[in-house]
């Protein structure tokens, strides 16, 4: 132990040293995005339940006069927004904790953002039809 | 594993042990507990957004997605949930509140551990009570 001599791989290029530029750009956006929509989902998350409960075992023809309200659509279209914006982050750091090879992480990833953001489309679309 | 001392030196120090060979705490089974109920949520909106679209389908598609919810199946599966909702939510303001340096004394995040579980299971009961009541 005494004549060993320890040594650390840096992770860094020193141009990325010399730069001084650290990964606080695109990720402390994602953290705060994180944050924010966290924030937005506490209101809109405890309107829904409260929506389902009123809207459990409802024909469609009342599903049609609840989307008429204005307000309700509105809420309904910010939900799906925060949420699938929020859920996209969310399993990015999960993916991104669990995949160790570069493709395979990428690729979920991509493939990850891609059906969230369709089914997003699906809900918004979808909540349109009914409300519009 | 080499690491560097306050002085900047390099010096040799012990890797922790495996997760597994630790006794699960109030503090490490919820923390796990935010990322799965994180997943199944995102699993969830699986539903919600096939409940919109059948809804804009139409009246047959709407009824038939209806229909499943009150099964027992369905009802199970919106019970987990109701669960996994309250549970994100409460543990997400108790991530919030960490995110604003508060709660980080030992005695403070065990009561609001403790705390997050009660107020989800009584959340999730009171919602389902009150569901069943004005059905
Ligand atoms: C109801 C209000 C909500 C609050 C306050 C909230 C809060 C949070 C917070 C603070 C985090 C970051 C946790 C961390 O950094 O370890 C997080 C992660 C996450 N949330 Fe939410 N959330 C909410 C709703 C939702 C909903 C509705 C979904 C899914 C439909 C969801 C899915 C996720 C996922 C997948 C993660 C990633 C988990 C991880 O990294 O371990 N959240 N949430």
């Amino acid at each position: 132990m005494a004549n060993e001599t320890l040594h650390i791989d840096i992770m860094r290029s020193q141009l990325g040293r010399a730069r001084g530029l650290g990964a606080a750009k695109s990720g402390l956006h994602h953290w705060w995005m994180q944050r924010l929509t966290a924030v937005a989902l506490v209101p809109l998350t405890l309107w829904f339940i409260y929506s389902v409960l009123v809207l459990q075992g409802a024909t469609h023809a009342a599903l049609i006069a609840w989307m008429g309200n204005p307000f309700h659509l509105v809420l309904l279209l910010a939900l799906i927004v925060a949420t699938f914006h929020h859920v996209q982050l969310g399993l990015q750091s999960v993916l991104e904790d669990y995949i160790h090879t570069e493709t395979c992480r990428l690729a979920s990833v991509l493939v990850m953002k891609g059906l969230a953001a369709l089914l997003a489309l699906t809900g918004v679309v979808s909540a349109l039809k009914l409300g519009l | 594993m080499v690491g560097r001392s306050s002085d900047g030196k390099l010096v040799r120090r012990p890797l922790s042990p495996h997760l597994q060979v630790y006794k699960p705490q109030i503090t490490t089974v919820l923390s796990i507990l935010h990322r799965i109920s994180g997943v199944a949520l995102a699993a969830g909106t699986l539903f919600l957004v096939c409940w919109l679209a059948a809804g804009a389908s139409g009246p047959a598609w709407f009824e038939t997605v209806q229909g499943f919810a009150g099964t027992i199946l369905g009802q199970l599966l919106l019970f987990g949930w109701t669960v996994a909702l309250f549970y994100h939510l409460f543990s997400g303001l108790r991530h919030l509140a960490w995110d604003m340096g508060l709660g980080f004394e030992k005695a403070q995040y065990t009561a609001s551990g403790w705390a997050v579980v009660i107020t989800t299971t009584a959340a999730s009961l009171l919602a389902w009570i009150i569901g069943y009541a004005v059905r």
